[in-house]
């Protein structure tokens, strides 16, 4: 076990030093690649939180993720055409500060967390994954047939919001941003996951019954980690959006829904940091296959096939040689 | 009414009926050993008072409250322990982690846990999964008594284990009589062992209560009749 924090701190520095490389080399695609990289593994953790932690197999993220990304949108655009929002009864105007649509990115999500768990977490299994697919093919449509906000066509802003103190628009310090954020919510999600509340929730996973004579509702459990998970996917949405400054209904795609889950899968699903080994490895192959073939997903395919028979514990697990228990 | 009163308790598992009258009275800080052959309801009659299995029939009552209205987990809030059958600690959490997971606030914490069983202390960062037997019991009895129950219930704690084991576990049930004040129901086999800690028994004969009393009523020829085999 004890080779797994340290294949955690090898992984993770990755990042940064990758960044700063292609800082130093002048490549600035690289490291927008290692920004993508960053927030996508944010909504894996984001994810992870439910799948991992709770034993929740949710096929509806990309609806937090999409949130998070019009939450953006639409702020932003309002703002750049200086336009309000809406007049009656209160006046409420765009925005491009960042560290403002990031709170309506997680409060929205949050809300739209609590209201599809609060429906979907009575149903288990098959049925959890189809109900959770279809609230987010539910949104997916909503946003094709929302002409303000670019119908099928999505949005696009122009320029990248403001972080006090930073240009956003420079990419090693926007990748700092996401790095920073990415770090801040894997320390919370590591904390959360020790705490009596993360405990109890992998204990609700083997046993929901024995967690109940212990005076615990699994019920609540699971939704507050819904809830927190959709809000971090949220937030990853949010991020995304204004990386591409460009928000589509693409964000709230079921195909959203399992690349998210790939990146837990891959990277190994109850691991803090398996969603970022995932969601790297996901970049690397989109771009070295990626430049191969147009075809790259077949192999990607394969590599998620081989994992889900060999190598249960994701890279993650493979690379620190100990399976943890989990099923 | 008492601490814990049952009256005329039915219940069935689908079609098939379990309990056909359980009544149970049990007085705070008393110790009730609940005996009966294998398939009397036993456990059945431990399912109903922690709600995993709703009684169709008959009244029950714990501390003043009606149970019947209580989900599982509002139960255990209420007060109620249980130290499930065939222990179930949570294998992949070690045993603090296993003990804080549904810890509330009260006399028990985890010091006073490995007071109670220092082995737990000893193996403080051990996966459950990875304990013997009479260690995941400890765990599982430290477990319902980290959640500051009123009443705790023990259902076959000893089964299985060793002796030298099966004593330590008596001892610290006779420790918690003697110190804690809880209310006890102890459910086992081993009269002998029963007859140390127990105030009172009921006995069990197809899903109903054939008899009641005091532990030191519980004679041979009561024996022979209810529990031999």
């Amino acid at each position: 076990m004890a080779r797994e924090p340290l294949i955690n701190i090898i992984l993770f520095a990755l990042f940064p030093v990758t960044a700063g490389v292609a800082m130093v080399l002048d490549e600035p695609f690289i490291i927008t690649l290692m920004t993508k990289a960053a927030i996508l593994a944010l909504a894996g953790v984001g994810l992870n939180i439910a799948l991992g932690l709770g034993g929740l197999v949710s096929f509806g993220h990309a609806a937090f993720f999409g949130i998070g990304g019009y939450a953006m949108g639409v702020l932003a655009s309002h703002a750049q055409s200086y336009t309000p929002i809406m007049e009656t009864p209160i006046l409420i105007e765009g925005t491009k500060s960042m560290l403002v649509i990031w709170g309506v990115a997680v409060v929205a999500a949050a809300l739209a967390a609590l209201l599809i768990g609060v429906l979907s977490l009575r149903t288990t299994g098959v049925y959890f994954i189809m109900i959770t697919l279809a609230f987010g093919q539910m949104l997916y449509y909503f946003a094709i047939s929302w002409p303000a906000y670019g119908g099928e066509d999505g949005l696009s802003i122009y320029i990248r919001n403001d972080f006090p103190g930073l240009n956003t628009l420079d990419p090693i310090q926007f990748f700092a941003i996401a790095f920073t954020v990415l770090a801040a919510v894997l320390f919370i999600a590591g904390r959360l996951a020790k705490a009596p509340f993360g405990l109890a929730l992998s204990a609700a996973r083997q046993n929901p019954e024995r967690v109940e004579t212990v005076g615990v509702a699994p019920f609540r459990l699971r939704l507050v980690a819904f809830i927190i998970s959709g809000a971090v996917t949220g937030l990853a949405g949010a991020l995304f959006a204004d990386l591409n400054r460009f928000v589509s209904p693409t964000m709230f795609s079921w195909q959203t829904s399992g690349e998210i889950m790939i990146f837990v899968i891959l990277g190994g699903v109850g691991r803090l940091f398996g969603p970022v080994a995932g969601a790297a490895l996901f970049i690397l192959l989109e771009h070295v296959l990626g430049g191969l073939s147009d075809f790259w997903h077949v192999y990607l395919g394969l590599l998620l096939l081989l994992v889900v028979l060999f190598a249960r514990g994701g890279l993650i697990g493979t690379l620190a040689g100990k399976e943890t228990a989990h099923d | 009414m008492s601490f814990l009163d049952l009256q005329g308790i039915t219940a069935s598992y689908g079609p098939s009926q379990a309990l056909f009258g359980v009544d149970i009275q049990l007085e705070r800080g008393e110790v009730c050993a609940l005996m009966g052959r294998n398939g009397m309801g036993k456990s059945s009659t431990i399912k109903v008072i922690c709600r995993m299995l709703k009684h169709n029939g008959g009244t029950l009552h714990f501390d003043g409250r009606d149970l019947a209205a209580l989900s599982s987990h509002r139960a255990a809030r209420a007060g109620l322990g249980l130290v499930p059958e065939g222990r179930r600690c949570f294998a992949p959490l070690t045993v603090h982690e296993n003990l804080i997971a549904a810890a509330r606030p009260g006399r028990w914490d985890f010091a006073a846990v490995c007071d109670l069983f220092p082995r737990l202390g000893e193996r403080r960062d051990q996966l459950a999964g990875s304990l013997s037997g009479g260690e995941q019991q400890m765990l599982a009895i430290g477990r319902a008594l980290m959640t500051n129950p009123t009443l705790l219930m023990l259902d076959e704690a000893t089964e299985g284990l060793a002796p030298v084991v099966r004593q330590e576990i008596w001892a610290a049930v006779a420790r918690l009589k003697r110190d804690s004040g809880l209310a006890l129901l102890v459910v086992d086999k081993s009269l002998a062992e029963l007859r140390h800690v127990a105030d009172r028994a009921v006995i069990l004969e197809r899903g109903r209560t054939v008899w009641s009393g005091k532990m030191a009523a519980v004679d041979n020829a009561i024996a022979d009749q209810y529990l031999g085999v």
